[in-house]
């Protein structure tokens, strides 16, 4: 790494050519890497971690296929499932091809080796999680295919040991700073450096997947890892791609209250319910019907109104309590041995004998970068809204493809990873026989790209530390874009975000050495989290209405006719709209209805 | 509360020292990875560690904490002696402070194979395994390669290149017991030798610090009665 940004030397700069290269080694990179490999194409994995650490690997309760292996099931009632339970925000063709392309996704991960607990009969168990109905909104299915309660554990570390067997070609423990881009826009791959010893590498590829992940560090308490600071989207709104629906953030019932760690929906799907300060059932008052399996955002709203209403637990009366107890030990034991474990850790708590302080909490972020469902990315072009940017593709959460819409459904984030990671890989193999040549890229591109590398280390007064800016972010983020909203708080939002993003120049990072400098990785993490912090509070701002996740108190109904529609925000543009895509492949639309539970 | 934490940077250092740091106001419940954040967020950036999930799940953060490996997000900061010493997890090379290079772990890793081989046909639907057949996994599968384990093994530290280490033999033990796979025959004749299983000596460190509670040792067991049943 040069300190002297006027002059890079072009040829200390190590290159690498790839067919493909992918960008993140969750599951939707591997499984993607996996297709690809096998296409005896050459691909290179870029992660940030050792791809076991990647943030698949705290899924917990399962992955949903229409397997019908424990009740009647199909995947158009997967489909209906996924489309009421998205507020109707869903693209109806991503959703289709989703739940029909599901039982296939699930075999072949237990062909690769998945640990998948099995029922009596030696198929795979099947679990009932939130928003699943049998016959469009009847009786409750059991839809979720699950290892016990590590179930992302099980399936990236299957995925990695493919991926071993196939030979990909990983880049461990390296960051990607930005894409490169030629002057007709398209993606010709990335700029990236070595964490080890900070060396930088220019990886020309023909095909560049991102599959970064979400951006769950937006806020201060989270399910989510500390490696999940939207790298992805970050590089894309540099990119100049705008970021789609990103006011819909998922908070999740049942975090553990103040601390954050998750508590599987499956504990609710094997029996598990939520208790406020009374001692009364509260989901019998929201859903009648679903009770404790309706949809994450009906179940976090309720927990929220019954702390606010003043009948939360504890001293404070600042949470709820999940009962597992009921289920006898030899089920927790057999079934979610996991979160036993985390809540033994965490809270001195054994859940076989008494219950869980629980409270909503940030997980997953609907949002992410648009692409259509064969996973290219999609900007809008003067009258098309959908036009892919060559050679650019994107899968997973850092994607918006969009088949959660509004607010996703608990099993579908694995499905999505590895049902559109395969879809984007199958795409870039017929892309890369039309395009078989690498082209040639400016250095003047690379250069730029380069200057960046070490920004940090020069730019800036210095008067701010990406730890103190951080920890505002996350703040502001947790009060201001929370479960509910309301034009004032959000509108303060905004303006907090916007001085956080100015205020981003001035950092200057005080460690410069070359080796292992995770206070560097830190400084690029931050920039990519304010990316999509704007994005999202500029959006939840905007969108005056409630849908999903996204709960307005000033406008507390859904607005089909003004809002049924897609936002997207990019820093050239702000703001904009593109239509939802409410016609499925082969099936009748599914029209938006009342959403009840 | 005292810290005394090992620092080396390759870049200025000739060799590693130990830096005191000191924290107050930890709540009681809190875990040794929260306060190292809070040392690189408050007082010295420069400290570096691995680190990601926060809950016991991804591995990242194995290090040696008052001379036993586990993992910093989940070992309670109310259990340990003070000043607690921090050090890298021991036997492998240092890259800077608590960060060492992995490789010869991950090597032992892909040497066993640790993949699925079926050489059948696959069906449509899912292998079959009854819930018996899939118990025997349990203890096997949920490890999340920290190397806590393989760095607290002296035939390890001795023969880092030659004896497998613990990590590596769960995983090989873990698709050995798999009813699914096809490769059984070749999986033991492989770990024949000197060196590979048999320079494991049940000294049982591996199970004493592995933070998933997982007993190497038993597996290592396991696949050698089953060469012994196999060469009967």
């Amino acid at each position: 790494m040069s300190n002297d940004t006027n002059s890079i030397d072009m040829s200390s700069i190590e290159r690498r050519q790839f067919d493909t290269l992918i960008i993140g080694a969750g599951g939707g990179g591997l499984r993607a890497s996996l297709q690809l490999a096998e296409a005896d194409l050459s691909v290179a994995v870029v992660s940030k971690v050792f791809p076991t650490r990647s943030h698949t690997v705290a899924a917990q309760g399962g992955m949903n296929a229409a397997l019908a292996n424990v009740s009647p099931d199909n995947w158009h009632w997967h489909m209906f499932d996924t489309v009421k339970g998205g507020d109707y925000l869903g693209d109806q063709d991503s959703i289709e091809y989703m739940c029909r392309a599901a039982p296939k996704a699930v075999y072949e991960l237990e062909h690769f080796g998945v640990p998948f607990s099995r029922l009596d009969n030696g198929k795979i168990y099947q679990r009932a999680f939130g928003g699943q109905s049998q016959n469009f909104g009847g009786d409750q299915a059991a839809r979720t295919c699950a290892a016990a309660d590590r179930t992302g554990h099980a399936i990236l570390h299957s995925l990695y040991q493919q991926n071993i067997r196939a030979k990909t070609h990983f880049f461990d423990e390296y960051f990607a700073v930005d894409l490169l881009k030629d002057d007709e826009g398209r993606v010709l791959g990335a700029v990236v450096f070595n964490i080890q010893d900070g060396q930088i590498t220019v990886i020309e590829a023909k095909t560049t997947l991102l599959a970064t992940g979400g951006a769950g560090q937006l806020f201060k308490t989270t399910t989510n890892a500390l490696i999940n600071t939207g790298d992805g989207m970050g590089m894309a709104m540099r990119a100049g791609i705008p970021l789609q629906d990103m006011e819909f953030f998922q908070f999740h019932p049942t975090g553990i209250a103040g601390r954050g760690m998750l508590i599987t929906e499956g504990a609710r799907g094997e029996g598990g319910y939520l208790v406020n300060g009374d001692g009364e059932r509260l989901m019998e008052r929201y859903a009648p019907k679903a009770k404790d399996l309706a949809s994450r955002d009906v179940v976090s709203r309720a927990i929220a109104i019954e702390v606010r209403e003043g009948r939360g637990c504890g001293p404070n009366k600042d949470h709820v309590m999940l009962k597992l107890d009921h289920l006898g030990e030899a089920v927790i034991q057999k079934r979610l041995p996991g979160i036993r474990q985390t809540c033994i850790t965490f809270l001195g708590i054994d859940p076989a004998e008494a219950p869980i302080p629980v409270f909503p909490t940030a997980h997953y972020t609907m949002g992410g970068i648009p692409t259509n469902r064969y996973g290219q990315v999609v900007v809008p072009v003067k009258d098309t809204p959908e036009e892919p940017v060559a050679g650019l593709y994107a899968a997973g959460e850092c994607a918006c493809v969009s088949v959660h819409g509004g607010n996703r459904l608990g099993g579908n984030s694995l499905l999505d990873i590895l049902v559109f990671g395969r879809a984007a890989a199958n795409h870039i193999i017929g892309y890369l026989k039309e395009n078989k040549y690498h082209r040639v890229i400016d250095d003047e591109v690379i250069k730029k790209v380069v200057e960046k590398v070490n920004r940090f280390d020069q730019q800036g007064s210095g008067d701010e530390t990406v730890a103190g800016l951080r920890k505002e972010l996350k703040q502001t983020m947790e009060e201001h874009c929370s479960v509910f909203r309301n034009k004032e708080i959000l509108k303060q939002g905004v303006d907090k975000v916007e001085q956080l993003a100015q205020r981003m120049k001035n950092v200057k990072v005080d460690d410069q050495s070359f080796t292992f400098n995770t206070a560097r990785v830190e400084a690029f993490e931050l920039e990519n989290l304010m990316a999509c912090a704007l994005a999202t509070i500029h959006s939840a701002y905007a969108r005056e209405e409630s849908r999903g996740a996204h709960s307005r108190t000033d406008f507390i109904e859904r607005d089909d006719k003004s809002w049924m529609r897609h936002s997207l925000y990019s820093f050239e543009n702000g703001l904009d709209y593109k239509p939802v895509r409410t016609r499925p492949l082969s099936v009748e639309s599914f029209p938006p209805k009342p959403r009840v539970y | 509360m005292k810290f005394k934490i090992y620092r080396f940077n390759p870049e200025n250092d000739t060799k590693p020292h130990v830096q005191d740091y000191e924290l107050n106001d930890i709540e009681p419940g809190t875990m040794l990875l929260a306060a190292l954040l809070r040392i690189k967020d408050e007082q010295d950036q420069t400290l570096s560690f691995r680190r990601s999930c926060g809950e016991g799940v991804c591995g990242s953060d194995g290090m040696n904490i008052n001379g036993v490996n586990g993992l910093a997000c989940i070992t309670p900061l109310d259990d340990l002696k003070q000043p607690i010493e921090v050090k890298p997890l021991p036997g492998l090379p240092v890259i800077r402070d608590l960060i060492i290079d992995m490789d010869q772990f991950y090597k032992q890793y892909r040497a066993v194979k640790p993949y699925l081989i079926v050489n059948d046909p696959m069906p449509e639907v899912e292998l079959p395994q009854t819930p018996e057949q899939r118990e025997r996994l349990d203890g096997l599968y949920e490890c999340v390669l920290c190397a806590c384990c393989s760095t607290a093994c002296p035939s390890f530290w001795w023969n880092p290149d030659k004896f497998l280490g613990p990590a590596a033999l769960l995983q090989a033990s873990r698709f050995i017991e798999d009813s699914r796979d096809q490769d059984f025959e070749k999986r033991l004749e492989e770990l024949e030798g000197p060196f590979k299983l048999f320079r494991c000596h049940t000294i049982m460190n591996c199970v004493h610090v592995c933070p998933k509670g997982l007993n190497p040792t038993k597996a290592i067991g396991r696949i050698k009665a089953k060469m012994v049943t196999r060469s009967l």
